[in-house]
C-alpha cells in the first residue's frame, strides 16, 4: 500500500481538474488575445476559471488576475505594491516570521534595495497575536503580509483583525492563502484585505496555475511586463490549460468545501489521536483548534525526522517534515522556530497532510507502521548514545 | 563482487562513477538498494565551486544515477556531523602543526558510524560504499579482513583503517575487486550519466583547494608569524603562521640560496614556540615513529609484528616492525629510514595486502 499524506507539499489533480486540462489542451489551442473564434474560444474558456476562482474567495472575476502559482501571487502582492508605493515615504514592510519563503525571501530582496523589513514571531501556538502587529507597525508601513494558514502547522491566522490594524495606518494587507483557499471558507470581504494569494495544485488543481485576487482601486505595479494581458496587470500569453484547470478545481472545492473539511478534519484527528495515543513521547505542534482540517504537524521525542521522514518512505508511506522548499536545507523549520520551540524539536517533527483521496484505511495503515518505525529508530540512538 | 541472497542495502552515492556503479551493480543482483547522498556542508547560496566531492551538483548526479537505475535515493543532511567530526578536526590539526587526513575521519566517524546506524533504521543490512578495497570473512576466526583492493593505484584501504568489526561486518565494496578500467566500462555499458566523469581529488570542502586561507578563516588565531629555524635553533628568516606548512614540504618557504645551496625541506612543526624547523633532506629521514589511537582489524598482537607501514596515501608501504603500546598507541620501526613522516597522517599497517591495523602518527 502507498500512502500520499503530503497534500500540502501538492496534491493530484481531480478526475475533473485532469479533463479540463487535457480538453483545453486538444481542444483550445488558441491565443485569447486574438480576435478570431480561436482566439474568443480560449478566452471564453479562461472567464469561465476567472469566475469559478472568483466566486471560490468571494471576490469579482474582475479582481482575479492568473499567475504562475502562489510564489508569483506572493511576489506581485509584495514586489507589486512596494513598486506602486516606491514613490510615497512608505518604506516598512511587514511579514509574519512563518511565511512562506516566496514571502520571507521577497521582503528579504527589498530589503537590500532599501526597504525596512520587520518579521512577526508567533506564539507556541503557532498563531500571530494582533498586538504584535500593533507594536510594530508605523504611518510610514506600505505592506502587511500574513498568510491565511500555516503550511506546516495549519494554523488559522486572525486575518481580519490584523487587516483592521493594517488599514488604520493606511497599509495594505496581503494574506497569502495558498494553504487555505479550497479548504477552509476564504471570503476576500470577511478578512478585509486588499491582496489574496492561491494556487490550483493545493487543491487538486495543476502545477503552474494560480491567481492573485486585487481588491478594485488597489494601487499594484506589475511585475511582469509585455502585452496587455490581465488588464495590464500581467503579460504574458495565458497558459490556458493550466488556467481551465485552476478553474475546475476552485468549482469542485467550491461545491463541498464543508462536507469536505468535516471528513477531513475527522481522519486528521483519527490519524492524530492515535499517533498520540500509541507512540510515547509525541506532541502535537501548534495550536488543535482553528488550524486547516487537513493538517498535523507532530514531534516524536528522541528521533530524527529525517531519518523518520525515509524510513516510513521505504514503507510507502509519504510524508514531510516541513515545508517541500525547506527540505533538504539543514535550517530547521523556522515555523517551528519561530514558535520558540527548542532545536530538537523542530529536529523531530514530522508533517502529515491529507486530502482529497485520503481514506480511514490509509491511516489505520500509517497507525500501524509508524509507532513500529519510531521504537526500531529510538532503539538505535538509546545504544549509539 | 556478489553479495549473496536479496538484502537491503544502503550505498552511499556521492555522484561519483565508482558509488554510481556500486549502486547499479547491487541493484542489477537484486538487492533492494537505498541510495544515501550525505550533504556535508551548507549549499543554501548554491556555492557550485565549493569543491570536487558532494558539491550540489554532486548530489543532483547521484539522484540522476539513482533514477536511471530505479532505486529510491535520498539526501541526508550530516552538516553538522560533518562540521564537528571531520572539518573542526582539520582546522585545529593544521593550527596545532600537523597535518590532518580528513577523508579517513569521514570515512569511520561519518560515513560508517553514521551511515551504519541510519541503514539498521531503514531496516538496512549493509551499507555499501565505492571505496577501493575489500572486506572478507576469515572463516576460522570468523573476524572480518580488510584487504587493499584490487586495482593498486586506485586502492583506498589506507583511509579505511580505523573501520572496526562491527563496521566491516556491514561493510560492501562492490567496486574492490575490480579495476577503475571495468568500472568505467560498465557504467558506459550501462548508460549511467556519470560514466566519464572526473574522479575527485581534492579535499571537499576547501574552495579553490586553498586550505591555508580555510584555516585562517576558521581560526584566525592560526594566522601568527613565527620564525624559521634550522636544526640547530638558529633563526633564517619569518613566517606567516604555522598552519602553512606540513613536513616534507620544499616550496614556500621564501628561503633564498642556502649556505650550502642544497634545498630545504620543513623538518618538523614546533607550535608552542611558533617555529618551523627547516633543513636539508636527509634530515627528513625517520626509522622510527609513534601512533595513537590505533586501531588493530584483527587482535592487539601481544608480539611484535613483521609488517608493511604506509605513512602517506601515495607511499610506498615499507618493510618494518610494529609493537602495540599501552593506551591504544603502537610503535614502527622501518628496516630502512623514511622521508616526510608526517604528524596528523595516518601509518597503515600491511601483511600483503591485508590490514592489520593503523594509528593516527604523534
Amino acid at each position: 500500500m502507498r500512502v500520499y499524506f503530503d497534500y500540502n507539499a501538492t496534491t493530484p489533480l481531480s478526475p475533473e481538474s485532469v479533463d479540463a486540462v487535457a480538453r483545453t489542451t486538444r481542444d483550445v489551442f488558441g491565443n485569447a488575445s486574438s480576435i478570431h473564434h480561436f482566439g474568443q474560444q480560449a478566452k471564453a474558456v479562461i472567464d469561465l476559471a476567472r469566475s469559478s476562482v472568483a466566486k471560490l474567495v468571494g471576490g469579482d472575476p474582475s479582481e482575479i488576475v492568473f499567475t504562475s502559482g502562489g510564489t508569483e501571487s506572493d511576489n506581485f502582492a509584495i514586489r507589486g505594491a512596494a513598486e506602486a508605493l516606491e514613490s510615497s515615504n512608505r518604506r516598512h514592510l511587514i511579514a509574519s516570521a512563518i511565511e512562506h519563503e516566496a514571502v520571507l525571501n521577497t521582503l528579504k530582496a527589498l530589503a537590500k534595495r532599501g526597504w525596512r523589513t520587520t518579521l512577526l514571531t508567533v506564539d507556541g501556538s503557532g498563531v500571530l497575536a494582533p498586538e504584535r502587529l500593533r507594536a510594530a507597525i508605523t504611518d510610514d508601513t506600505a505592506l502587511v503580509s500574513v498568510m491565511h494558514a500555516n503550511n506546516e502547522i495549519g494554523t488559522i491566522q486572525p486575518i481580519a483583525e490584523l487587516a483592521a490594524i493594517a488599514h488604520g495606518h493606511g497599509a495594505l494587507m496581503h494574506s497569502d492563502a495558498v494553504q487555505s483557499a479550497g479548504k477552509l471558507p476564504v471570503d476576500v470581504r470577511a478578512l478585509g484585505v486588499d491582496l489574496l494569494s492561491l494556487s490550483a495544485h493545493k487543491f487538486n488543481g495543476p502545477k503552474g496555475a494560480g491567481a492573485i485576487w486585487i481588491k478594485r482601486g488597489t494601487r499594484l505595479s506589475p511585475i511582469l511586463t509585455g502585452g496587455k494581458h490581465e488588464r495590464n496587470r500581467r503579460a504574458g500569453t495565458e497558459n490556458v490549460p493550466a488556467i481551465a484547470g485552476l478553474g475546475a478545481a476552485a468549482q469542485l472545492a467550491a461545491g463541498k468545501l464543508d462536507a469536505e473539511a468535516a471528513r477531513l478534519s475527522s481522519l486528521r484527528d483519527r490519524l492524530e489521536n492515535g499517533v498520540l495515543e500509541r507512540v510515547q513521547g509525541s506532541a502535537v505542534n501548534g495550536q488543535r483548534d482553528a488550524r486547516v482540517p487537513n493538517t498535523t504537524n507532530i514531534s516524536f521525542e528522541r528521533v530524527e525526522a529525517e531519518s523518520l521522514l525515509i524510513a516510513l518512505d521505504l514503507e510507502g508511506i509519504a510524508v514531510s517534515t516541513g515545508s517541500a522548499c525547506s527540505s533538504g536545507t539543514l535550517e530547521p523549520s523556522h515555523v517551528l522556530r519561530a514558535m520558540g520551540l527548542p532545536t530538537h524539536r523542530t529536529q523531530n517533527s514530522l508533517r502529515f497532510s491529507l486530502g482529497m483521496f485520503s481514506t480511514p484505511a490509509e491511516v489505520d495503515h500509517v497507525l500501524d507502521v509508524l509507532p513500529r518505525l519510531v521504537e526500531k529508530l529510538r532503539g538505535l540512538t538509546r545504544r549509539s548514545a | 563482487m556478489r553479495l549473496d541472497g536479496d538484502m537491503r542495502i544502503v550505498v552511499a552515492m556521492s555522484g561519483g562513477v565508482d558509488s554510481s556503479v556500486a549502486a547499479a551493480m547491487l541493484a542489477e543482483q537484486g538487492h533492494d538498494v537505498v541510495g544515501i547522498s550525505m550533504q556535508l556542508y551548507d549549499q543554501s547560496d548554491g556555492q557550485a565551486s565549493f569543491g570536487s566531492c558532494c558539491s550540489i551538483d554532486d548530489l543532483h548526479d547521484a539522484r540522476r544515477v539513482a533514477a536511471a537505475i530505479n532505486i529510491p535515493h535520498y539526501i541526508v543532511n550530516l552538516e553538522r556531523q560533518f562540521d564537528e567530526q571531520v572539518v573542526s578536526n582539520f582546522v585545529d590539526e593544521y593550527a596545532a602543526g600537523r597535518t590532518p587526513l580528513p577523508c579517513a575521519h569521514c570515512n569511520s566517524d561519518l560515513k560508517f558510524a553514521t551511515l551504519a546506524e541510519r541503514a539498521r533504521g531503514f531496516g538496512a543490512d549493509i551499507v555499501a560504499t565505492g571505496h577501493y578495497a575489500r572486506v572478507e570473512r576469515d572463516r576460522l576466526s570468523a573476524r572480518y579482513v580488510l584487504r587493499r583492493g584490487v586495482d593498486a593505484a586506485k586502492d583506498q584501504s589506507y583511509f579505511l583503517f580505523s573501520l572496526t568489526q562491527k563496521q566491516l561486518a556491514v561493510a560492501a565494496f562492490p567496486v574492490g575487486d575490480q579495476p577503475k578500467d571495468a568500472v568505467r566500462d560498465y557504467a558506459r555499458q550501462r548508460g549511467l550519466p556519470v560514466a566519464d566523469k572526473p574522479d575527485s581529488q581534492e579535499i571537499c570542502f576547501i574552495p579553490d583547494h586553498d586550505y591555508r586561507a580555510f584555516v585562517t578563516r576558521r581560526v584566525p588565531g592560526a594566522e601568527r608569524e613565527g620564525a624559521l629555524v634550522d636544526e640547530d635553533g638558529r633563526v633564517l628568516g619569518k613566517h606567516e603562521g604555522i598552519h602553512r606548512f606540513t613536513v616534507g614540504q620544499r616550496k614556500g618557504l621564501g628561503l633564498g640560496a642556502t649556505a650550502t645551496g642544497s634545498p630545504m625541506y620543513v623538518l618538523a612543526l614546533r607550535p608552542a614556540e611558533r617555529q618551523v624547523v627547516v633543513g636539508p633532506k636527509a634530515s627528513l629521514e625517520r626509522t622510527r615513529l609513534t601512533a595513537s589511537r590505533v586501531n588493530w582489524i584483527a587482535e592487539r598482537p601481544e608480539q611484535t609484528l613483521r609488517i608493511e607501514a604506509q605513512i602517506r596515501h601515495r607511499h610506498q608501504a615499507a618493510p618494518a616492525t610494529v609493537r602495540a603500546l599501552d593506551q591504544g598507541r603502537a610503535e614502527v620501526v622501518f628496516d630502512a629510514p623514511q622521508s616526510a613522516v608526517s604528524p596528523g597522517q595516518a601509518v597503515v599497517f600491511y601483511d600483503g595486502d591485508a590490514v592489520v591495523g593503523g594509528g593516527w602518527i604523534d
